[in-house]
């Protein structure tokens, strides 16, 4: 354990005001040889801040950073990287249409002759690398070719090559499907193994209990506590980061399933590419009850959710939406049908980024009373509406007329909800409802989807998040290659939900 | 790369690449009024370097330029007469209004006679801008209008004239957006890109005027058959002057129609559903179409309308002032491309594009060779001079989205208040 281990990293009293906030306030934490050391917070907690400055993007106002006790000062990440501190951001930075050896040999290109690029050299030491630390990766593929998860692979590998020993890693499982992530935790393991020490930033109680050593909890800039991972549980550690009791399980009533709001039946959708993407899907969603639909990322569900919404045509089969036929109509009748959709990306297809937060809450109905009469648009109705709903949902960091760019992740869902529950829909589909959001704002989130199942909605709920799909769903349906392969209760262990996702329990369903 | 989470710690702008005109035309509303303004300045200054480098002084050509663009009729400061009849009472006023005849007031004249097509033009660009579209079309488009003013204007000589006017107004307009109408639909309905089918557009728009009115063509001249122009605009077609002599070229209403149609570009903008519609699908097409806007029909409205300013701008020139169309003016035309420089360094807003129609309408007819005295500079220094002080606006332009890019990258590694801990505390 961590005692044991002689220390790598030391911050001390790290404090970095941001005009009108302070970001970190006398922060402490140490990093000891061989361990993962998890800084846990919420959004906003001052996490990215706190790397950012041992990084050498920002300069604390405050403190000093030691690596291996020895006093250091950072002024740009290259400083950090020669004091072997790698940094893998939440965004990758490669460069697509290169080759995985040539990404990660970028800038420190071997040459032959001095000017030409010596390729063999740059394969061999990427696989000499890759092969030291036993990462499966084939140094010629093309990063646009890879998965994600291999590509943050790459990130790894590129932090290594330049002669890091301490990994940072900005939240680096929010962009992977839960096999990368138990995939990229055994590389963890075995770094650390090697004597690499590992930084992990995220907000997910679940897997710092996985993988962490030890667990700092950040709350507000300040640092609330350091624990070992022995002893801890997800209701403590989530008390310590929002500062209060936080219910992980959500409290509900059974279910009262009324009328049959949403039937799909014998869907069958094309993905971009034109190959079958759902294969004829059947099932129906009743007033008063939350229909989980869970699946490994890429079985269809996607698809589905556009062909339900109108936003892709699909290829046959029937959709009604309060016993309206509404397949392959436009995303406007399904809207008129009464169908609210909060999309499983805000940033690409829920919210005009560039767009106030009152013009976001009009999306849907700008063209009708009171928004706009006879193609005119009065904003400060608009306003008016905005600022009743910001109010409701508590959405904060901003008002009507800021953009919905400044919003956090978690303030901006909050505004999609918000847009998509306000018109009072027969049908809610919430995909990925929460996806990236910190505990307090899913707890939000899951509340609301129960409160709106007792408002008499009909809600289809998609998600990766096995979690979620079974705290909140009163039916559970398992998607795997476009297919529905089996129906459940809540009472259904995750183990047999993830046999069927993986496409171990194929069997005919009967909607 | 596939999808990803959206960052929630970091602002970015924009999931997957938005068009190149969406992504230039949300950086440069990013920097407010100092970004432009620095722009002219730095282009007059290098302007001012070549001015230097050909033996002269900058500051009297400077001095010189401007005293021919006009704009000098405005600091006539001191007691003025103010008409009241029967008396001769004066009242201060920083100009002169009742200065009509003198070579400022005629200089101005022509100043703003150019700013009214590059006012269209400029909006014909920024209209499509706003919607996520990059209208190079501007000269197709404004062609198109100022033929069919020439023809409407030119025949029907008996029709009532006011109603001739709007009739011929009406018309060019309406044929600007069919032309451009054209190019929206193509990307409507088969994805054509609008850079390429507007510049395809510009060339047949080009071809037909050339073959209208060359020796033989339809609309050529039936009264001197080896010359390549137009009839002439029928008197109840020609736009009434109300400032200046109507003989020499004095400013027509198309002024206060230009004004108008600032006036509707914004109100179009912003406080129409069709203005909503149009920005949402220019800023992310994708959540546009989510909210169940018809991305296809705004992008040809938008286009349609953007042709509508052009052909507009192209009949007010035919029926204000030029009063024919040749073979020559639609090979020489080059107003409709400044209206691209009008509209970036406008940033597609209804005052920038007012102000930088301005800037280069003054700066033409500044130094056109009428008004630049050959002892200062020499004229024919002085256009190039326009046309490199023009090129230098556009490409600092350019550096200047690389600029606010840098800035904003200085700001978010500097000491910027991260965005999200104002919205920090969860429910």
């Amino acid at each position: 354990m961590a005692e044991a281990a002689p220390t790598v990293l030391e911050l001390k009293g790290i404090t970095k005001e941001f005009p009108g906030i302070l970001a970190n306030d006398h922060i402490d934490f140490d990093l000891g040889r061989g361990e993962v050391h998890a800084l846990l917070g919420e959004n906003g907690a001052g996490k990215s801040t706190l790397m950012n400055i041992l990084y050498g993007l920002y300069s604390p106002d405050e403190g000093e950073i030691l690596v291996k006790g020895e006093r250091v000062h950072f002024s740009g990440p290259g400083d950090a990287i020669d004091h072997g501190i790698g940094m893998v951001h939440q965004h990758f930075m490669l460069v697509p249409v290169m080759s995985v050896a040539e990404n990660i040999v970028l800038a420190t290109e071997p040459r032959r002759g001095g000017v030409l690029l010596d390729y063999d050299a740059a394969d061999r030491r990427v696989r000499d690398l890759a092969d030291a630390f036993r990462f499966k990766i084939d140094p010629k593929a093309r990063i646009e070719n890879i998965s994600v998860g291999q590509q943050q692979r790459v990130e790894i590998l590129k932090a290594l090559y330049r002669g890091a020993d301490v990994l940072i890693l900005d939240e680096p499982t929010a962009v992977l499907t839960p096999q990368e992530a138990l995939e990229l935790f055994g590389i963890l393991r075995s770094l650390t193994r090697e004597g690499m020490s590992v930084i992990f930033i995220t907000h997910k109680l679940n897997e710092v209990l996985e993988i962490a050593d030890r667990i700092t909890v950040l709350r507000r800039g300040k640092k609330i506590e350091t624990v070992p991972k022995e002893g801890s549980t997800e209701e403590q550690l989530a008390r310590l980061m929002v500062g209060r009791e936080v219910l992980l399980r959500v409290e509900k009533k059974a279910p009262e399933p009324g009328e049959t709001l949403l039937t799909v039946d014998q869907v069958s959708v094309e993905d971009d590419r034109g190959l079958p993407a759902v294969r004829d899907v059947s099932f129906e969603v009743r007033a008063g009850e939350i229909v989980g639909l869970a699946g490994v990322d890429g079985n269809g569900q996607s698809e589905l959710i556009d062909a339900i919404t109108g936003l892709r045509s699909m290829h046959a089969g029937r959709v009604t939406v309060g016993g309206k036929d509404v397949e392959n109509t436009s995303a406007r009748k399904v809207l008129d049908a009464g169908l609210g959709h909060i999309p499983e990306d805000r940033h690409r297809r829920g919210l005009v980024l560039d767009f106030s937060l009152a013009e976001n809450i009009a999306l849907h109905d700008y063209k009708e009373e009171p928004d706009s009469r006879f193609g005119w648009l009065f904003p400060k109705r608009l306003i008016v509406r905005a600022r009743r709903l910001l109010k409701a949902f508590d959405v904060r960091g901003g008002g009507p007329t800021t953009l919905a760019s400044a919003l956090s992740g978690g303030n901006q869902q909050k505004v999609v909800v918000a847009r998509e529950v306000e018109r009072d829909p027969r049908v809610l589909l919430a995909a990925q409802p929460t996806r990236g959001l910190d505990v307090g704002a899913v707890e939000f989130v899951h509340r609301r989807l129960i409160e709106e199942r007792e408002e008499g909605r009909a809600i289809l709920l998609v998600s990766l998040e096995l979690e979620e799909v079974l705290s909140l769903s009163d039916r559970i349906l398992a998607m795997f290659e476009g297919e529905i392969v089996g129906e459940y209760t809540p009472d259904v262990t995750p183990e047999e939900l993830g046999v069927a996702m993986t496409g171990g329990a194929r069997e005919q369903v009967v909607a | 790369m596939s999808e990803q989470v959206p960052p929630v710690e970091q602002p970015s702008p924009g999931e997957g690449p938005p068009s190149p005109a969406a992504r230039l035309s949300s950086l440069q509303r990013a920097g407010g009024i100092v970004p432009p303004i620095l722009t002219v300045i730095v282009a007059f200054f290098v302007g001012g370097l070549v001015v230097l480098a050909t033996g002269h002084n900058p500051l009297t050509t400077y001095r010189e330029i401007f005293a021919g663009t006009g704009l000098n009729w405005f600091f006539q400061v001191g007691s003025h007469e103010i008409g009241v009849p029967y008396s001769d009472a004066t009242v201060w006023f920083p100009w002169n209004v009742n200065d009509i005849e003198s070579v400022a007031a005629f200089n101005l004249q022509q100043t703003l006679l150019l700013w009214i097509p590059l006012v269209f033009t400029g909006l014909a660009v920024a209209f499509a801008f706003r919607c996520g579209m990059f209208n190079i079309g501007g000269l197709g488009q404004y062609i198109v209008g100022a033929m069919v003013a020439v023809w409407v204007g030119s025949s029907w000589v008996d029709m009532q004239p006011g109603l001739h006017v709007i009739l011929a107004i009406t018309l060019a307009a309406l044929a600007g957006a069919l032309w451009a109408g054209i190019a929206g639909f193509l990307k409507a309905t088969v994805g054509a890109h609008e850079v390429i089918t507007t510049i395809m557009l510009n060339w047949i728009a080009y071809w037909i005027g050339n073959f209208a009115f060359g020796q033989g063509g339809p609309l050529q001249n039936k009264v001197n058959e080896s010359v390549p122009v137009s009839s002439d605009v029928a008197p109840g077609a020609r736009l009434p002057v109300f400032w200046g002599d109507p003989l020499l070229q004095g400013l027509h209403i198309g002024f206060l129609l230009a004004i108008a149609a600032l006036v509707v570009y914004w109100i179009t903008l912003t406080r129409t559903t069709l203005g909503y519609e149009v920005r949402a699908v220019g800023f992310n097409p994708e959540a546009a179409r989510y909210g169940g806007i018809s991305v296809a029909k705004s992008y040809f409205l938008a286009m349609a309308i953007a042709g509508l300013f052009a052909g507009m701008g192209g009949a007010l020139d035919i029926l204000g002032w030029q009063f024919r169309l040749g073979q020559i003016d639609i090979q020489n035309l080059t107003l409709p491309f400044i209206g691209i420089a009008v509209a970036l360094l406008g940033r597609n807003t209804a005052v920038g594009v007012a102000l930088s129609a301005l800037l280069f309408s003054a700066l033409l007819n500044g130094t056109s060779t009428r008004n630049l005295d050959p002892e200062v500079f020499q004229p024919e220094l002085a256009g190039n001079l326009t046309l490199m002080i023009q090129a230098l606006v556009l490409l600092f332009i350019g550096a200047d989205l690389l600029i606010l890019g840098l800035w904003a990258r200085a700001k978010r590694a500097g000491s910027r208040r991260p965005r999200v801990p104002t919205a920090e505390a969860p429910t």
